[in-house]
């Protein structure tokens, strides 16, 4: 990996958005001679300077532990640590900054209430909702609770498009269904689903709902009072904050309600080898050592985002993506796979005759970094009759100069094969 | 452009677009299945074993990519009336040419399989050459387990 000095991107639409792309260290290098073009941000985003920093001044100035000492440091770390739970809470329009749970990202928190609530809510004979085009996030869980349980996984079908039907939702949630657990946005596609429709009929029956909103999060404001779920998770790394962290938030008079799931320090009030009482929520959900840094490079990552703002972010993706769908309809030998109402940041395609995988290895020698699988969404791809797509995914650092790397791309894909 | 085709070299290229001694056949006495989760390559091969130990067919069937496919279409022409010891020897040198450490001859003695001494540039795809191999010789065990490149 050769780093280069920042060329000035050569992108004028976008120019006012160049300071943005410097401020990712990770962006300004070259990879097999070739600037690198990162389109595969629904894996994980880039991190900001302002990310990184946070983290190491942390280490570097307030490293101690959390809730356990009367000393400076521990002091210091812990109002960093319990400043960004109010930051979090702000962000997504939360009431109460005891509503965020910090875990180690989406895939525990969707554990936690599948091991939790769903444990106590679903039992024999019960269903519990997902859709064809869930993350594996978010039907392993629930897959493993049903089983242990004796209750029925049910699935939300989806169009050839990519959008899932909703027309028989009344039919689907029915009094059985206790959780119904939802995808903001697929990973694999791209579809922002109507998600309001799917909580409000779900309430209506008295179901739980919960909102994996992974591939939402740094791209459109959320607002968890005006959804009306009662859970939504989310990941710090797909929000330009660090891995191995990441959020649930919950609504207070559940979480109070629910036991703890998992049982160490930091978690309890009091402890005798007769029994054990339990500190409050949040507290009570987040059992050890929690990942400090990683909570304090959220904060950062928040701050980040709300310095940029989603009013320039929407309609810069919105743009990347447009070009990139009219690009790549250009294309002869190249199908789209799904093609939603509502699409953010994620666009699936297939070549003839190529496999994703070939396709991957060849681009990325030209320095185009997309991602070619599964996309941890299995059921979805047989639904669409494939076993891989070639995904691009964009963040707020991308160029519309990226898309023409991405089409350049793929043209010299299909020069090898043909 | 050249580098790539250092990898996807044209004998590679043709075997994936059409693969040789693909498709089930009614004579074999060893199978086994083989999954690589990273990117969904299935391969599964058939062997038709003499009892002295010489593979005196080998045929495969299942979907991926252009050099998981090449592999198993290319083993299956060159492995055709060796003994089991000498699938075993040339899987080795196979082995270490696409993922062994240090300096290593290019594919000598290898015959056409040198063909995938590119392989050894991109490591993340070293998987999709050796699938097919790990299958066969998983069938060659006699064990039914699927091999699984994770
Ligand atoms: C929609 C969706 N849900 C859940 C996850 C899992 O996130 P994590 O691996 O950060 O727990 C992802 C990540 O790929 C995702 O895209």
């Amino acid at each position: 990996m050769n780093r280069t000095p920042q060329t000035n991107e050569s992108c004028p639409s976008f120019s006012h958005l160049d300071p943005i792309r410097r401020r990712f260290p990770c962006l300004q290098q070259e990879i097999h001679g070739n600037p690198l073009v990162y389109l595969d941000s629904a894996a994980t985003t880039q991190k900001p300077t302002q990310v990184l920093q946070a983290v190491e001044s942390f280490y570097q100035e307030d490293c101690s532990n959390v809730h356990r000492g009367v000393h400076t440091l521990s002091e210091r770390a812990t109002i960093r640590y319990e400043a960004v739970r109010a930051k979090v809470a702000q962000f997504i329009h939360a009431p109460d900054p005891h509503g965020v749970i910090f875990t180690s990202g989406t895939t525990e928190a969707i554990n936690l209430v599948a091991r939790t609530i769903g444990r106590d809510r679903v039992s024999s004979g019960d269903q519990v909702l997902i859709s064809t085009m869930e993350h594996h996030a978010n039907i392993v869980p629930w897959q493993m609770l049903c089983e242990e349980q004796g209750a029925k996984l049910v699935i939300i079908p989806c169009t050839d498009d990519g959008d899932l039907i909703l027309d028989d939702l009344q039919s689907l949630i029915t009094d059985r269904t206790k959780v119904v657990s939802i995808g903001h946005v697929s990973n694999a596609v791209g579809t922002m689903h109507d998600i309001q429709n799917v909580i409000a009929v779900a309430r209506e029956k008295g179901a739980i709902t919960m909102i994996d909103s992974a591939q939402a999060i740094s791209h459109l404001p959320i607002d968890v009072e005006q959804l009306g779920c009662d859970f939504l998770a989310f990941s710090a790394h797909k929000m330009y904050g660090p891995t191995g962290t990441g959020v649930l938030w919950g609504r207070k008079e559940l979480l109070d309600q629910m036991s703890p799931w998992q049982g160490g320090g930091d978690m309890i009030r009091t402890v005798t080898f007769e029994n054990s009482t339990f500190a409050d929520v949040p507290w009570k959900f987040e059992a050890g050592t929690p990942h400090i840094a990683g909570v304090i490079g959220l904060g950062a990552a928040v701050d980040f985002i709300q310095e940029v703002g989603f009013e320039t972010i929407q309609p810069h993706e919105q743009q990347l993506l447009e070009k990139t769908v009219t690009r790549l309809d250009q294309l002869d030998g190249l199908t789209i796979i799904g093609r939603p109402e509502n699409r953010i940041s994620v666009v699936s395609f297939v070549l003839d005759r190529i496999h994703p995988h070939d396709a991957g290895t060849i681009m990325d020698q030209q320095g185009v970094a997309i991602r070619a699988g599964h996309h941890c969404a299995m059921p979805l791809m047989s639904r669409f009759g494939v076993a891989a797509t070639i995904r691009a995914s964009f963040a707020i650092y991308n160029t519309l100069d990226d898309i023409d790397a991405l089409v350049a791309a793929i043209e010299s894909v299909q020069e090898v094969f043909n | 452009m050249n580098d790539i085709r250092e990898l996807y070299q044209e004998m590679i290229l043709d075997h994936s677009r059409s693969p040789r001694n693909f498709g089930p056949k009614e004579k074999h006495n060893l199978s086994a299945k083989g999954h690589n989760p990273l990117c969904g390559d299935d391969v599964e091969m058939h062997i038709l074993r003499t009892t002295d130990g010489v593979l005196e067919d080998i045929c495969f069937e299942g979907s991926g990519c252009a050099i998981s496919t090449a592999s198993a279409s290319i083993l299956t022409g060159v492995l055709k009336g060796r003994s089991e010891e000498a699938v075993r020897e040339i899987f080795a040198s196979f082995r270490q040419m696409v993922a062994g450490q240090g300096d290593v001859p290019a594919g000598e003695g290898l015959g056409k399989l040198a063909v995938f001494s590119g392989v050894r540039q991109y490591p993340a795809r070293v998987k999709c050459a050796t699938l097919a191999w790990h299958t066969l010789i998983q069938a060659l065990s006699g064990v039914e387990e699927e091999v699984s490149t994770e």
